[in-house]
């Protein structure tokens, strides 16, 4: 009686974990208008991101953290 | 079988049973997806899936190319003019182009229209019904279908002049087919 009641929670709390994980979805092609937005576009000013990405590697001292060339010595 | 001959039970009955359980719970709450429409397939018929606008007569196309678009895709609005000169070159010799828009907003796919007209034939998929049925892999999917509806080109995506140059040699070769 004791394992019947033990299988029975560890399968109800398997269930609730996979009904969780089911929450994640795969947005098809035809469904992204939202996604293809401009405004979701999180660099669509490229003024705005290129000081952003100045103080980011002038802080970090850090340069080449994004792709580009260097030692990361921040001189560049 | 007396209680002495009979085999111990597994320690780990319990959690096996559960896995199976949440096993089963998973499949079931999974969508299930239909296959990629493919080469060699008919087309799903445009009458059945309640499209916003006339689907043209296509009993007599000799090719039908069907273009699933959306007024937020740019690769869509860059294929808008090859497919324009398709109809324009090849509407005469019996190739009917029809444009399908999968916008849910149809104020976009209006506006979209008057900034880029054409002279094809374009439905909306409000529902996105037919655009499931058919599982368009990436947007836009433009379908070359034969005189009998069966799929004999597939074109995911738009690549430019490439694209066009197969394309238009695809309409060509399936011209010859016919005659």
């Amino acid at each position: 009686m004791k394992t019947l009641a033990r299988s029975l929670v560890l399968a109800a709390a398997a269930v609730a974990a996979i009904s969780g994980l089911t929450g994640c979805t795969t947005v098809q092609p035809w469904e992204r208008a939202n996604l293809a937005d401009f405004t979701m576009n999180p660099e669509r000013d490229p003024l705005h991101a290129a000081m952003t990405d100045h103080v980011y590697f002038s802080r970090e001292g850090s340069t080449g953290g994004r792709g580009v060339g260097g030692g990361g010595c921040g001189c560049n | 079988m007396t209680d002495a001959a009979r085999p111990e039970a597994s320690p780990y009955r319990g959690v096996r049973a559960a896995i199976l359980v949440a096993m089963c719970a998973l499949c079931g709450s999974l969508p299930l997806r239909a296959a990629s429409l493919a080469v060699g397939q008919p087309f799903p018929s445009l009458t059945d899936f309640a499209l916003e606008g006339t689907p043209p007569e296509t009993a007599a196309a000799k090719v039908v190319i069907v273009d699933f678009w959306a007024s937020w895709c740019p690769p869509c609005r860059a294929a808008f003019p090859v497919l324009e000169a398709v109809q324009a070159d090849f509407g005469a010799q019996g190739v009917q182009v029809i444009a399908v828009s999968v916008d849910q907003n149809r104020g976009a796919m209006e506006a979209f229209l008057k900034r880029h007209p054409v002279t094809f034939a374009v439905l909306r998929d409000a529902g996105q019904k037919l655009v499931q049925r058919v599982d368009v892999p990436t947007m836009p999917t433009t379908y070359v279908l034969d005189a009998r509806g069966i799929v004999r080109f597939v074109h995911a995506g738009f690549d430019g002049d490439a694209t066009r140059d197969r394309l238009r040699a695809e309409i060509a070769s399936l011209l010859e087919e016919k005659s």
